[in-house]
């Protein structure tokens, strides 16, 4: 390595790959360091005294989520009312918004944005709590009050975050319809009893269920890179205390939004 | 032979390229104080972190009970950390709970316990240290020397028989540092657990401790007791120890012992005959009054009784050094015994008429006008030796001590 650093400077083709080769083993390493911190914390998930712990989470992660998703789902679906109006109405098949509202929402929309609202509000929020207990040693005075920081600390938000993100997806789908009936319907006229006749017939459990495995999956990946960032911004080598935390509840937000549309893709892709 | 409690044998530690500790060989004995004394960043903290296996060797062994860590299985040493609670530098606090539930945290999460008894538990600790107003209060809204006493508390609750201390007194006033000491030392004496402690704070930190471990370049410089450091007079340690000490005592402003020894040795070779010089050695029952008065107004009244020595004494020539927690000796020089007698009864009267004044407001103060309370200050004077040691004279003069200035309790609590 200190041979290739040496060459570094004479030759550009060595930087670069130097710089992907370099990236691509932090990446790797990382993403290895990751499941395995996922598959500790899942497990003890399952352990004594978690349940008072899994109960907060929810509220925190869950319960507190609700508003903003209440509001973003609603203006989703009364945007997504007003542009599929107009663009159906020059085919003249203004009667399918319903369907088509509905399963843009339960497909793709609900999982995604509602992953992406949850990381911004309560991801962000588990990566600088969990920083700032690091950074201020109460991570390892857990540990030496023999409490294990993983099974404490971790497991619980990631119980919590595959609990509410299905049902927070659910919620967001809900109140998206409504706001397409407010806008589509109530708005520009569309009939109501079409509306949601034809949110009923095209829905079918398979998209449904699509929606909540999606749910499911970025639940776990959103809860794991947040808690991940957050537990090990110790090490990182870009800032230390303060810093460190500020930068670990970025990248935990960046990474996960990213993380969310890249499997939002895999996982669709397997679904279709 | 006294098997110790905690082993370490030939422990190495490195961080990237850096060897912070290098063939650490160190043991820590049962039902002592032991203090890990060095330069910052020689690998204090990260020894004490071996201990409870927060960091774990790269290369050696640690040994807890006569069996090497890394060879036991994950319940035994997790029976082994159930022995062992640790006080870091900033304490630690859970912040985000209040103080009772900071210290009912470990049993709720490790022992079988009911809620009644968690509870009960966790409240006898908060009254023993004196946190009763503060339970339910946040870590955030209490004072340094509060949350000190909170990690305590949550760190005896388990009963565990070894405490490591993280620099518990770094960034305190002399006063809070000497209370946290004092502290330390009443509670290792009311649950009897095994102290290891890292700190900075010379002289105070070896009135205190049993044994001291003088870290140097990675590796144990020494290890024993700091009256056998001063002896071996090597030169290394020499240095170092006056490179912490300084040049005056901080709580009371008198010499440190270091500067006192320099001022003894002037004294005795200054001149070509023997010179004639007395030695009184002031003492107050410190424990008797951490007991009565608390951790803070004991430290009060010994640092008054420091400021009133040196005042007294400085401008006649003599010269004090504060010697043991609560004892402090003073040599005057040229002086005969008789003469040095008389400077002591008139001190006597002194301490009397102001001192214990003092005294009483700094303890009605903390405890209350009504409470009952008894100060003893003792003096002992002896005629000074040329070739008596420093540790002679104070032998010699600590069996002469007579009681010369007192606050008795009266009934109703009415000095006497």
């Amino acid at each position: 390595m200190i041979s290739l650093d040496r060459a570094r400077g004479s030759n550009p083709l060595i930087t670069v790959l130097l710089f992907i080769g370099r990236g691509t083993l932090g990446f790797v390493g990382n993403l290895g360091a990751m499941g395995v911190f996922f598959s500790i914390a899942f497990i003890n998930i399952f352990r004594r005294r978690q349940l008072r712990q899994i109960v907060n989470q929810v509220f925190y992660i869950g319960a507190r989520s609700s508003l903003i998703v209440l509001l973003v789902g609603l203006f989703t679906g009364m945007v997504l009312g007003l542009q599929l109006f107009y663009s159906l109405v020059k085919f003249g098949s203004a009667g399918a918004l319903g369907s088509a509202i509905s399963l843009s929402l339960v497909r793709e929309m609900g999982p995604v944005l509602t992953a992406i609202m949850i990381t911004a509000r309560a991801g962000s929020g588990m990566a600088a709590e969990i920083g700032i207990l690091r950074i201020s040693e109460q991570v390892d005075a857990l540990y030496t009050m023999r409490v294990d920081p993983v099974r404490y600390l971790i497991s619980p938000r990631i119980a919590a975050s595959i609990i509410s993100f299905p049902l927070l997806t659910a919620f967001f789908d809900l109140i998206g319809i409504i706001g397409g009936y407010l806008t589509g319907v109530l708005l520009l006229g569309t009939n109501g009893g079409t509306y949601f006749y034809r949110v009923q017939s095209s829905l079918s459990m398979v998209d449904i269920r699509g929606g909540f495995i999606k749910a499911l999956v970025f639940g776990a990946i959103v809860s794991c890179i947040c808690c991940f960032q957050g537990y090990f911004c110790h090490m990182r080598t870009d800032g230390y205390g303060a810093k460190a935390v500020g930068l670990a509840t970025v990248s935990a937000v960046v990474l996960s939004c990213v993380m969310v549309l890249i499997t939002d893709y895999v996982v669709t892709s397997f679904l279709m | 032979m006294e098997i110790p409690l905690i082993e370490f044998r030939n422990v190495t530690k490195r961080f990237g390229d850096k060897t912070v500790l290098d063939k650490v060989n160190l043991d820590i004995y049962e039902n002592q104080i032991t203090t890990i004394i060095g330069k910052s960043g020689t690998g204090k903290s990260v020894l004490l972190k071996h201990i409870i296996g927060l960091l774990t060797p790269d290369e050696g062994a640690v040994i807890f009970q006569g069996r090497p860590v890394s060879k036991m299985k994950k319940n035994e040493w997790d029976a082994c950390r159930s022995q062992i609670a640790y006080l870091f530098q900033n304490n630690a606090l859970l912040d985000s709970m209040t103080v009772f539930d900071n210290v009912a945290f470990p049993l709720r999460q490790t022992t079988e316990f009911s809620n009644a008894e968690i509870e009960k538990r966790a409240a006898i600790r908060i009254e023993e240290l004196e946190l009763t107003e503060a339970a339910d209060k946040f870590p955030s809204e209490l004072s340094g020397g509060m949350q000190k006493r909170v990690a305590l508390a949550r760190a005896l609750v388990t009963d565990p028989k070894i405490v490591l201390f993280d620099e518990p007194t770094t960034g305190q006033d002399p006063i809070r540092k000497n209370m946290i000491l004092s502290m330390i030392v009443h509670y290792r004496r009311k649950f009897g657990f095994t102290a290891v402690m890292v700190s900075h704070d010379i002289p105070d930190v070896f009135f205190i401790s049993d044994r001291i471990v003088i870290l140097w370049e990675g590796a144990v410089g020494f290890q024993g007791t700091y009256e056998e450091a001063v002896r071996l007079k090597l030169p290394m340690i020499d240095e170092f120890l006056r490179s912490l000490e300084g040049f005056q005592d901080e709580l009371t402003g008198l010499l440190s012992r270091e500067a006192f020894r320099v001022h003894y040795a002037a004294m005795l070779g200054g001149s070509a005959e023997i010179p004639t010089a007395s030695a009184a050695l002031f003492s107050v029952e410190f424990d008797l009054l951490h007991e009565t008065l608390g951790p803070q107004a004991a430290v009060e009244v010994l640092r008054a009784l420091g400021e009133y020595t040196n005042r007294r004494f400085n401008p006649i020539g003599g010269f004090s050094a504060r010697h043991s927690r609560d004892e402090i000796l003073t040599i005057f020089p040229h002086t005969s015994i008789d003469k040095a007698r008389q400077l002591v009864a008139d001190f006597a009267q002194e301490l009397k008429a102001e001192a214990i004044d003092r005294i009483q407001g700094i303890a009605t103060a903390e405890i209350g006008a009504a409470t009952c309370f008894d100060i003893y200050i003792r003096a002992g004077v002896e005629q000074v030796s040329p070739v008596d040691e420093i540790d002679k004279i104070i032998e010699k003069a600590r069996t002469k001590q007579k009681i010369v200035a007192t606050h008795r309790c009266g009934p109703g609590g009415n000095r006497q």
